[in-house]
């Protein structure tokens, strides 16, 4: 094959020994190149958006159907309580994706010449959480028209949706510093998943995303109130459907905002710390 | 003396293990410097260190004369290293890993992309350039991840194990490729467990055992260490090794190399006209000889002089 052959030694004259002083990437600079990098993934391999598409649709699907005429008197009932709900579940669970790549990026290799560059250390970190944040907005859409073709009609109108959208995206960006933390100390990408499950599963459904609070035995309830995905959940409904908010749009902020930091400033000094 | 690295009492310690016992090394600028070792005597761990990786459990390391601790940031915009894994991103193309590596060093777009483009060319991988990596064989991988060393040319490149798992034609591809990349004045740093590379490639080398430097010169230096020259005998009949070896113990008095092929006796000789009288004694025993040869010792056999045992790896072929 003729692309396997290489130059004999001298061709590389023209390319080598040239020290041109070349200028420091910046901060900025740095993170959007890695989340250029994490649009070409996506770009060649789009199968990885079924990740983040697939899964929200079917969530959307089955528990509209399946659950709709029990809870809600009709599944076209039940979307309007559900959408806003299942929005945030599924953008919760994907952020795993954040640690899962990190974590491969590590075994690959390719974190120890990220390392080795002379630029700014936090940027690759940064930079895949730029492309996730992308990807989990690419699968909030999608979960949006899907419930649009279902028959959710939300009564706060394209503000209240986009406000919904901004809240948990923030969450979103909070919640993936954790993974990134596990990202770091775990040796597969699958232990990353199998970890972050056991956190996952009982957060997202011990709240309201599916049933409302008063359904549910009371020890349980007292639980449920204080989950933060409760809170991002009466949020994003109260914004899509113009509901009464009471203080859940302020308590997502401060559970985003500490998440944030106590998580980030963790994850970047274990970054910058050797493994 | 320029020096390129400067080691003393460099230990690191990962828990229980320690990787490296006290490494003293001066490496000198403009050299091929092999670091030659079996699995896990601490070659590589030697050189995340050199390349600001991880941190000395005690001692120190200066490269370029900047401390790799103290002034981390300056090695880093001084060195390359290019991993033993290829550390390229398998799901993007040849030419956007090397963008992106331009990009990250500061290139503008329009010179990263340049840069790219002419290093993908040198390297014989312009057809495919546009092919996502995980479509590349082992060698174009491997040299994709040396162009990716080189987008900026760095005044020492660390290279691991850059032809494990080579076949031999892609391994002497790489082996020019390190050859050229020392002749326009980069020092190479070369981690290997193939004796034969190191004895074609570098200047000087250690070999390392244990976290320890066990030796260290140039390969005639540790050549010269273990004897004048080196015999060979290879038996007819491979259950004939215990006796033959006597014979040749008797008749040189010492200097009996242990071997791993159970045909073959190796040994020193200090004069070159015992020898004639080893073939005469193996005859007068019986002893079927099918070669009987008399050279330099190779690094193998400096190798089991040092440790007493041989080193783990073999490259597939000789060419």
């Amino acid at each position: 094959m003729s692309a396997d052959t290489v130059p004999a030694a001298g061709d590389l004259t023209g390319v080598l020994g040239r020290r041109d002083v070349v200028p420091r990437s910046g901060p900025l600079a740095a993170t959007l190149t890695l989340a250029w990098r994490a649009m070409l993934k996506i770009k060649h391999v789009p199968f990885q958006l079924f990740d983040v598409t697939i899964m929200p649709i079917m969530f959307t699907l089955l528990f509209t159907f399946i659950f709709g005429g029990a809870l809600g008197g009709s599944p076209r009932n039940y979307i309007q309580f559900l959408l806003p709900g299942i929005l945030v579940q599924t953008i919760v669970f994907i952020t795993v994706y954040t640690g899962v790549g990190l974590n491969s990026d590590i075994q690959k290799g390719l974190f120890d010449r990220f390392r080795s560059l002379p630029m700014w250390q936090p940027a690759p970190v940064l930079g895949a959480l730029a492309g996730d944040l992308i990807r989990y907005s690419i699968a909030s859409v999608v979960i949006l028209i899907v419930g649009f073709i279902l028959g959710f009609r939300p009564a706060g109108g394209a503000i209240g949706v986009v406000a919904a959208f901004g809240l948990v995206l923030l969450f979103a960006f909070a919640v993936s510093w954790i993974w990134i933390i596990i990202g770091m100390k775990v040796k597969t990408p699958e232990s990353v998943m199998t970890t972050s499950f056991i956190f996952l599963m009982p957060l997202t459904f011990a709240s309201n995303i599916f049933v409302g609070l008063d359904t549910m035995p009371g020890w349980l309830q007292a639980v449920v109130r204080h989950n933060p995905v409760t809170h991002l959940a009466t949020a994003s409904r109260g914004l899509m459907q113009e509901l009464p908010l009471g203080d859940s749009v302020l308590w997502a902020l401060l559970w985003s905002a500490g998440i944030i930091l106590v998580f980030a400033p963790l994850a970047l000094r274990m970054y910058h710390k050797e493994r | 003396m320029a020096l390129a690295i400067e080691t003393t009492g460099l230990t690191k310690r990962f828990g229980d293990t320690e990787a490296l016992a006290g490494i003293d090394l001066k490496i000198r600028k403009g050299s091929v410097y092999g670091l030659l070792g079996p699995n896990g005597a601490g070659k590589t761990t030697a050189i995340r260190l050199l390349a600001t990786l991880i941190r000395p459990t005690s001692g120190t390391a200066s490269v370029l004369g900047h401390d790799v601790v103290r002034e981390a940031a300056e090695v880093r915009r001084r060195v390359s290293l290019t991993g033993q894994y290829a550390s390229v991103d398998d799901e993007l193309t040849g030419r956007e890993n090397l963008i992106l590596i331009g990009r990250l060093l500061g290139l503008p777009w329009r010179d990263a992309r340049a840069r790219a483009g002419e290093l993908m060319e040198a390297f014989g991988l312009a057809e495919a350039a546009r092919r996502q990596v995980r479509t590349y064989s082992g060698g174009m991988r491997r040299r994709l991840d040396i162009a990716a060393s080189l987008v900026s040319t760095p005044e020492i490149l660390f290279l691991d194990e850059p032809t494990s798992g080579l076949d031999p034609r892609s391994r002497n591809q790489v082996w020019d490729i390190v050859r050229s990349i020392a002749a326009q004045g980069t020092t190479v740093l070369l981690i290997t467990q193939y004796l034969e590379e190191a004895d074609r490639l570098a200047d000087r080398l250690a070999v390392i055992d244990h976290g320890r430097v066990i030796a260290e010169g140039t390969s005639r230096d540790l050549k010269a260490s273990v004897g004048a020259s080196t015999l060979h005998v290879r038996l007819a009949e491979r259950g004939q090794q215990g006796p033959a070896r006597s014979v040749v113990a008797r008749v040189l008095g010492d200097g009996v190399l242990p071997s791993t092929d159970p045909s073959v006796v190796t040994a020193t000789v200090t004069d070159a006209a015992h020898a004639s009288r080893v073939i005469e004694a193996l005859g007068l025993e019986g002893l079927d000889v099918l070669e009987f040869s008399l050279g330099s010792p190779s690094l193998d056999d400096v190798f089991f002089a040092l440790t007493g045992r041989p080193a783990e790896a073999r490259p597939e072929a000789s060419p």
